[in-house]
């Protein structure tokens, strides 16, 4: 068994796969607002992702096992994916955001609860610290404790930032 | 002693013993619930985290928010269900087709029903390893029940063995009340809960070492520490090993089905590895070979919580039609189609092959 | 106390600390909380010990929490053998480390 496939059978995303497939580029870099990265790469019974796109983009699963299917065109990047999903595993990445930052908004259900204009650390799928970030907003929109963090940090992450840690 | 009779009997006030419930008192069934801890919910009360599933399953909902949803729907059907906590049913007497229970520790019941329930839900399982009885080895649901039941901090450094779903998502929660999670060992070379679970502590920078194991504990008294170590493609020991600092080992290797009261009912048992014990045939309404008794959830097989509350609904239902009550039937399709969905997965395949096992069409009389 | 101060996703309401009273544990005066398990209270008093076995004399402590193992056994008003996960805490209790089976104390709990 490759390095590769031990670290992807501990929760780490290695490589493209079904289920956790990348916006095209051309499409993602220009997008104000940011699209949605899932990374829900195995069969398991759950829909809230595609139940609760507004905007369609998510398509309906024709079997509750169905790995997530986008159509990104469709995406607004509204992040309500992000807040729903039982498994945190949606993402929005809005490289349009500026010059040299993206807005990552993630998932987040740890304390403690960071405020506009702090500073945090942007984390890697294996919680490597890999930049500093500044929160730009923290939005609740289910009201159910999954807060969706906005951090603005380099763009040069957008494959690597999927959290943070705040209070450092 | 008290004697006390129902309709129905629900053993158990889980996520599988509550749906039943339910569902039994709203065909107009009386039913009696008896729970074993403090308060009713069962390992429900326990999850702070978000269910999977569909929305027929609370997809979305934290777990101790369902226990609620389930406590006010029961509470719908007024006066039809009672519930007795801090009891446990310690034994059925199959000639005099009787429970016994126990209520704290100094009071007893017997207990008759027209028909049974089991809602028993499944119990921690131990590996082997020097020291494991040492205080500070702790089952995951035990370092749940402390932390988010009763606010308790089951330590400061914990070491979790096994990464399975209960694994997995118990390291999350501990990092949430502010215990730090050392590692996660796991002797499998590769996580045996859902991969999303995973990534979730893998971001928050909580090592996952598949292909290992806990050695031994150290410690006189208490945990002072594990020793871990790598293993093979065999599972044995490859001399690689290393101490964690920590004052909880925390063990998730697995449940096994709690099955006393079926096996005292004479309810036809099979072994079946891929349910995690010895569980009882059962036909398509949930029914055992003892015609009066029922079961679901984890005392049927392990399986997942989302499952278990619809297992719940088919023996409430069809416990309550048995009884001559105006049950809805039809729902048995609907709840069977929502079974075979939550089963369709690649996690669900371990569960179809060994539900097959033990299922029946019919009874020979 | 080693008990949760906050909780990202659960209100402190929900643990149920209502009514802080004082028990002993083998002489020891400590606080709990009535109605949560006295395994619970001990252990946010840092109590880990809670019986010994007969035998080998190993130190024992929390285990299941659902009054399965026999782990937390201990001696509780003088009654062996008390699950202590799954009773309730009240004022006054006398909770003692087991040693051993304990004793059958028939006589003095038909005495009260």
């Amino acid at each position: 068994m490759s390095e590769n496939d031990l670290l992807f059978n501990s929760g780490i995303l290695t490589d493209e796969r079904q289920g956790a497939i990348r916006p095209p580029s051309g499409l993602w870099g220009a997008k104000k607002g940011g699209l949605v990265i899932v990374e829900c790469p195995q069969r398991i019974p759950c829909n809230p992702c595609a139940t609760s796109c507004p905007a369609g983009a998510i398509l309906p699963f024709s079997d509750i096992n169905d790995t997530p299917l986008i159509d990104y065109e469709k995406c607004t990047g509204c992040a309500i994916c992000v807040a729903a999903c039982p498994g945190l595993a949606c993402f929005v990445i809005d490289l349009a955001f500026s010059e040299d930052k993206a807005l990552y908004k993630l998932p987040y259900e740890m304390l403690p609860l960071p405020s506009k204009g702090d500073t945090v650390t942007c984390l890697g799928r294996g919680g490597e610290a890999l930049a500093r970030g500044t929160v730009e907003a923290v939005i609740e929109p289910k009201r159910d404790k999954t807060y969706v963090v906005h951090v603005s940090a380099p763009r040069e992450f957008a494959n690597g930032i999927r959290a943070i840690k705040a209070g450092v | 002693m008290t004697d006390i009779s129902t309709d129905i009997l629900v053993v158990g006030g889980g996520a599988a013993g509550l749906s039943a419930a339910a569902e039994a008192a709203s065909c107009g069934a009386d039913v009696l619930i008896v729970e074993g801890d403090l308060r009713l919910g069962g390992q429900l009360v326990k999850q702070t985290h978000k269910f999977f599933g569909s929305r027929d399953e609370y997809a979305g909902t934290r777990g101790y928010k369902i226990a609620d949803i389930l406590l006010d729907e029961i509470r719908e059907n007024e006066g039809k269900v009672k519930a007795l906590t801090n009891t446990t049913v310690t034994g059925y007497y199959i000639e005099d087709k009787t429970f016994t229970a126990m209520r704290g520790e100094d009071s007893c019941a017997r207990i008759k029903a027209r028909r049974t329930i089991v809602a028993t839900g499944a119990s921690e399982r131990l590996i082997p390893f020097p020291n494991n009885d040492l205080p500070g080895v702790y089952g995951a649901g035990a370092v749940q029940t402390l932390m988010n039941v009763y606010g308790v901090t089951p330590g400061r450094r914990v070491l979790m063995v096994g990464a399975g779903n209960i694994g997995l998502i118990v390291s999350y929660q501990m990092t949430q009340a502010g215990v730090e999670v050392a590692a996660v060992v796991e002797a499998m070379p590769k996580i045996g809960g859902y991969w999303v679970h995973a990534a979730k502590i893998r971001r928050l920078g909580i090592p996952i070492l598949l292909r290992h194991s806990v050695k031994e504990a150290l410690g006189e008294r208490v945990v002072e520490g594990a020793v871990i170590m790598e293993l093979d493609d065999k599972f044995n020991p490859t001399g690689l090993e290393r101490t964690i600092e920590c004052d909880v080992i925390c063990l998730a290797v697995g449940l096994s089905p709690t099955t006393e009261i079926l096996s005292h009912a004479g309810c036809r048992m099979r072994y079946v590895p891929e349910l995690c014990g010895s569980v009882a045939e059962r036909d398509r309404t949930m029914r055992t070979s003892n015609p009066d008794f029922w079961s679901a959830g984890d005392a049927m097989g392990i399986e997942e919580a989302s499952a278990a509350m619809v297992e719940g609904r088919i023996a409430g239902l069809c416990a309550a039609d048995s009884l001559g009550l105006p049950a809805k039937m039809e729902k048995l399709d609907e709840y069977w189609a929502r079974l075979n969905r939550l089963r369709a997965g690649e996690v669900g395949a371990k569960i179809r092959s060994g539900i097959g096992k033990v299922s029946r069409d019919e009874w020979e009389v | 106390m080693e008990l949760i101060a906050e909780h990202p996703v659960l209100d402190l309401s929900y643990f149920k600390r209502e009514e802080r009273v004082w028990f002993t544990f083998d002489g020891v005066a400590m606080e709990g909380f009535k109605g949560a398990p006295i395994a619970a209270a001990l252990h946010a008093n840092g109590v880990r010990v809670y019986r010994e076995t007969p035998n080998m004399k190993r130190p024992r402590g929390f285990f299941c929490a659902i009054g399965k193992c026999s782990s937390c056994f201990m001696v509780v008003d003088g009654i062996p053998n008390v699950r202590t996960c799954v009773t309730p805490l009240a004022a006054g209790m006398k909770v003692e480390t087991q040693r051993g089976k304990g004793r059958a104390l028939i006589a003095p709990i038909i005495s009260e």
